[in-house]
């Protein structure tokens, strides 16, 4: 399985007489007098073609560190805009990158750092028709994603076309991070034959990530792309690697490859890219059920009747530190908690519930309809809306 | 016997906010029984309805995966550390 001759990076276009100028040689030079490195290595990174998918989170320390080390060519995909949220851990941008798109942003920092290399910027959304093309000019493969459709899409082309695929995920104070479709490795879907269905994604009550923790799992990304390149070390083959910010503890499970693996195993089923969205999101009897019907009211009404005196009941059902960022001086149950404290409320009164940005507070809305409450209305947008159309002092977050 | 379960993130939301429980049980079938007996929200969350692990939750006995062992049926000694490892996707984590 893990081997130590590493993956075939630039076999064919390597240059005989590729040399290092003047220049080059002071930049790398703290490379050059290592063993490890040396000029060998060096110009084995100049070779390479690296494709990295996402300039988010783990995409900056990783754009940035290939782009430091001299990988010759940096691919980076991505279709997003930089946006005011971004930049608690998205170290590529700089406030004043803020509504420029991604790709931009990133290729100019880049290109900044590293004059001397090619940086080859796709603005676009990584999709099964343009997947296979993207990829097949690159030798490795780096995953710095945010959604499952495209982790599995990313996995099934890096196997079609037999490349590595560095992967990192976080998750809150959580990373995982291990390098799949290495020859005779496990890929993503021998790990994860199926993504979770919908309904049982983490909400945005749960989401969230600590801004250091994408650049922890990021830059390990990088060093594994560089041993992957220098074909020196352990390759993270095989071995799924879990980092826990809050204990500050790394563990390490191990990764085997399934014969049975629809992808990769010894009688795929997947030959080609198929359509990640659905594969991802409809899936029968485990879609979420979506609440309907239920009664809403805008801001602006719930506005006019709170001036106008109307004894309403607000209850808020966000959680105790989304409450501390700005709240309209709401009653607070959380959503989780709502089933066992639904008796602190009075169905003889008029109540108007609201979260964020309207979904979890129209689940709130549904099970006390259901529990008995008749006069209550969910804030159509949350607190999102009353922002926008009611009082711009209220943050957004 | 004793068994340590270790509780990923996304799931401590279920367990009481704690990031390991301590279950008596031989087996990973009976730690894992044991643990959504004392936390009932966290059966939907590893089961589906027919009772099978969902395909996303991998579970480890120390460093192995149970579906290279002996599935649920996988003996535990005591000092064992049960992991469940779901699969997490965040990139740029965008909240909805």
């Amino acid at each position: 399985m893990a081997t130590k001759t590493g993956v075939p990076v630039a076999p064919a276009s390597m240059q005989r007489g590729a040399t290092l100028s003047k220049e080059e040689i002071l930049r790398y030079s703290r490379h050059l007098i290592m063993p490890e490195v040396g000029m060998e290595g060096q110009l084995k990174l100049k070779q390479a073609k690296v494709l990295c998918i996402g300039t988010g989170g783990l995409g900056a320390p990783l754009g940035l560190y290939l782009a430091a080390a001299g990988v010759g060519r940096i691919g980076i995909v991505d279709f997003d805009v930089v946006d005011n949220t971004n930049l608690q851990r998205q170290v590529l941008f700089s406030t004043t990158d803020v509504g420029r798109p991604k790709i931009q942003a990133a290729a100019d920092r880049l290109r900044g750092l590293n004059p001397d290399i090619q940086i080859d910027a796709y603005e676009t959304n990584l999709s099964s028709e343009n997947a296979l093309d993207l990829f097949k000019d690159y030798d490795i493969i780096v995953d710095g994603t945010d959604n499952f459709p495209t982790r599995y899409l990313v996995n099934d082309a890096c196997i079609l076309l037999g490349k590595p695929n560095v992967y990192g995920s976080i998750f809150r104070f959580d990373g995982q991070i291990t390098v799949f479709g290495y020859p005779g490795g496990p890929c993503y879907r021998c790990l994860y034959p199926e993504p979770p269905p919908p309904g049982l994604v983490p909400s945005c009550a749960e989401g969230g990530v600590l801004g250091v923790l994408p650049g922890i799992v990021g830059t390990i990304q990088a060093a594994e792309t560089l041993k992957l390149i220098l074909g020196k070390g352990e390759p993270l083959v095989g071995r799924l690697l879990l980092f826990d910010a809050l204990g500050m503890k790394f563990r390490e499970l191990k990764l085997r490859k399934n014969p049975e693996c629809p992808v990769c195993g010894e009688h795929p089923t997947v030959t080609k890219l198929i359509d990640y969205v659905q594969f991802c999101g409809i899936r029968g009897e485990e879609a979420p059920t979506t609440v309907t019907n239920i009664p809403e009211i805008t801001p602006r009404d719930l506005k006019a009747r709170l001036d106008r005196g109307d004894d309403l009941y607000i209850l808020d059902v966000r959680e105790p530190h989304e409450y501390q960022i700005c709240n309209l001086g709401g009653h607070l149950i959380p959503l989780g908690e709502l089933s066992r404290r639904a008796a602190e409320l009075d169905s003889s009164k008029e109540i108007v519930a609201h979260c964020r940005s309207g979904k979890r507070s129209a689940e709130a809305v549904d099970f006390l309809r259901k529990a008995g409450f008749k006069k209550i209305w969910n804030l159509k947008g949350g607190i999102l809306a009353w922002s926008d159309e009611v009082d711009s002092s209220v943050p957004k977050y | 016997m004793p068994v340590k379960v270790m509780i990923p993130t996304p799931l401590r939301a279920y367990s009481g906010k704690q990031d390991s429980v301590q279950v008596q049980a031989g087996t990973v079938g009976e730690a894992l029984s044991a643990l959504t007996t004392q936390f009932g929200e966290l059966k939907k969350h590893l089961f589906s309805d027919d009772g099978k692990l969902r395909s996303f939750v991998n579970v480890y006995v120390n460093d192995e995966d149970i579906r290279y062992m002996q599935k649920d049926q996988t003996k535990v000694k005591e000092g064992d550390t049960i992991s469940i490892v779901p699969s997490i996707a965040g990139g740029s984590v965008v909240a909805s």
